[in-house]
């Protein structure tokens, strides 16, 4: 199981970089979100995917899931979500202001503005 | 006084929560907010009493033992880095009554300030790995908002590549922090530590060790990692500029500190090796840089990169010398900054421009923020006894003591350049003959209100250069922690 995440991880950056390295912004965004996917599925991975009871105190429970990824998981997924949509809100203002959301024509410094 | 070490992340959040309430109302703004950093900066100040009389302080939210609960660890270093941060904002929030302006101030602008406050009091005091990533996105989502207030053509363009950066480099600090979870089986900072110990430090710990090194690296400006820094730093206005050029790299420079000196301490030869490496690459990239502008925000910028590289290098020496020196340096150059951006903000008000070709003899007309320039740039430089000297000593020294006799050449030479990059700010600016040059008319009064919170700091800076002797005992007591991590451990497992 753990190996068939590591593909599934592993395509989902490899989607994400190619995402990342366009020049359209709105494909950049969502690179950035599958990049977010991926670490937070990697988190669950390298907690261990196994145990079969919910980690609750109990008399001869031995085999329970590990309680902390999903805490984790849960913070991060948060925060990826709240990033992704003040992003996406900046990438508007910032093609109504720019009229394009090619980043080749976003250069630009001081100098020549 | 056990929540004691709570109190400088929480105070600015809740009068940030309760600005949220005032958003038309400026007056009201700018007095909560000054109360607010008042209050936190006293509490600070009892934190720094309080540890350096009875050791580092722990506490466990939610009084759960230690490694299962979140852990909050004040010892010296995270205690000053605190007290220098509230005062550093305390200075700046004063400098933007006049500078901001008013349309900036009722959108946020204070909120933003004070949130971004609590996002690095929290990540200089947690002892929590993954606490640590959460703390560097309150305060990177609220630097966005800063960085982006008043929606310029170039803050929206800028904004979007410094946002961008950030992302990529949080979801690798999510990855690294899973990495490191899936070897040790813990987040708890002493813990981690403890355990690391017991494997002795096999190779995918010293992978771990890299990958941690290049997600601090994006945030604190490290070599090659740097390429973002300057352009995004260049577009928000000055009062803001300065927050980011004081606070926001230092903790990333924090976080390799702490790292590398409670975790990744059994294979020196390469993780520290490494570390100097790119802080001396740091180093030679920024003095470049730094030389080859004519604008003064983009020479102070360089500066703040040079100065990275400077602190990681006397960290990397794991001596006793090096890692004062990298303390001492770190407090000077977080005050030295913050009132070089202050200064540099008034020349362009007093000037209307950051292109230096286009400025000169403001000595004539404006003779005080030029002694008060010359001043902070030879404390930048580090003459004696301004507050660079100290800390460069011995960081030099340190790196003498462990043979890195090259690097210790370069810190040398790099103090030249520095002098050399903020003395042309003094000489195109300052000298030079004041009739070829057109002033704008300014207020006299919008001045010297500018004047007053960047006069404070530099004053600051010279009696933190001058007081060296007495703030020793307090760098020691930050540096016996890094140095021997079985303090910090003892405070937070053993309660």
């Amino acid at each position: 199981m753990e190996f068939l995440m590591a593909i599934v991880i592993g395509i989902l950056f490899m989607a994400a970089v190619y995402l990342i390295l366009s020049r359209s912004i709105l494909k950049i965004i969502l690179g950035t979100g599958l990049l977010s996917h991926g670490a937070h599925l990697l988190l669950l991975t390298m907690g261990g995917l196994g145990g079969t009871s919910p980690p609750v105190l109990a008399e001869g429970v031995t085999d329970y899931a590990d309680p902390l990824p999903q805490a984790l998981i849960l913070t991060a997924i948060v925060i990826s979500f709240g990033v992704t949509a003040f992003i996406l809100v900046l990438a508007y203002r910032s093609y109504a202001e720019h009229k394009t959301d090619n980043m080749n024509l976003m250069k630009g410094n001081d100098e020549h503005d | 006084m056990i929540n004691l070490l709570l109190f400088p992340i929480i105070l600015p959040f809740l009068f940030a929560i309760i600005l949220l309430f005032f958003k038309e109302n400026i007056k009201v703004q700018r007095s909560l907010t000054c109360i607010g950093l008042l209050i936190s900066l006293v509490a600070a100040l009892f934190l720094v009493a309080k540890v350096k009389a009875d050791g580092v302080q722990a506490i466990t939210l939610g009084s759960w033992p230690a490694p299962f609960g979140i852990s909050m660890v004040s010892d010296m270093l995270s205690a000053l880095l605190v007290t220098t941060t509230i005062l550093i904002t305390l200075f700046v929030v004063l400098y933007s009554f006049t500078a901001i302006g008013e349309e900036r101030e009722r959108y946020f602008y204070y909120p933003a300030i004070l949130f971004m406050i609590t996002g690095i009091n929290g990540a200089f005091t947690t002892g929590d790995i993954f606490n640590m990533f959460v703390f560097f996105e309150v305060l990177l989502i609220a630097s966005y908002l800063l960085i982006v207030l008043g929606g310029e053509k170039k803050q929206l363009r800028e904004s979007i590549k410094y946002i961008l950066v950030n992302v990529i480099s949080s979801a690798l600090f999510v990855i690294t922090v899973a990495y490191l979870y899936s070897v040790v089986g813990t987040l708890n900072m002493a813990d981690i530590s403890v355990k690391i110990a017991e494997i002795g430090q096999p190779g995918i710990i010293t992978v771990i060790a890299v990958l941690f090194l290049i997600v601090f690296g994006v945030k604190g400006s490290l070599f090659p990692l740097y390429f973002w820094l300057p352009g995004s730093y260049a577009a928000p206005p000055i009062p803001v500029l300065a927050l980011f050029g004081a606070l926001l790299t230092k903790v990333g420079i924090y976080a390799i500190i702490r790292t590398y000196t409670l975790f990744f301490v059994h294979d020196i030869g390469f993780t520290h090796g490494l570390l100097s490496a790119l802080a001396l690459l740091t180093i030679v990239a920024g003095c470049i840089g730094a030389l080859a502008y004519f604008d003064v925000k983009h020479i102070i910028i360089y500066n703040i990169v040079i100065a990275v590289g400077v602190i990681l290098f006397g960290a990397a020496q794991m001596n006793e010398a090096g890692l004062t020196g990298a303390v001492f340096y770190l407090v000077h150059d977080m005050l030295i900054k913050g009132a070089l951006f202050l200064l540099i903000g008034i020349i362009v008000y007093v000037t209307g421009t950051s292109n230096l070709r286009k400025m000169g003899g403001l000595m004539k007309t404006h003779a005080p923020l030029g002694w008060m320039y010359l001043i902070a740039a030879f404390g930048l430089a580090g003459i004696p006894p301004l507050s660079g000297f100290v800390g460069k000593l011995l960081i030099v020294k340190g790196a003498f003591e462990g043979g890195n006799v090259f690097g210790s050449i370069i810190i040398l030479a790099s103090s030249l350049v520095v002098l050399l990059s903020v003395i042309r700010i003094f000489i195109y600016a300052f000298w030079g003959d004041p009739t070829t040059v057109e002033l704008p008319t300014t207020n006299r009064r919008t001045y010297r209100k500018m004047m007053m919170p960047a006069v404070a700091l530099v004053i600051l800076s010279v009696l933190y250069g001058v007081g060296s002797e007495w703030l020793i005992p307090y760098m020691t007591d930050a540096t016996d922690v890094l140095l021997q991590p079985s303090i910090y451990i003892d405070a937070v497992l053993k309660e």
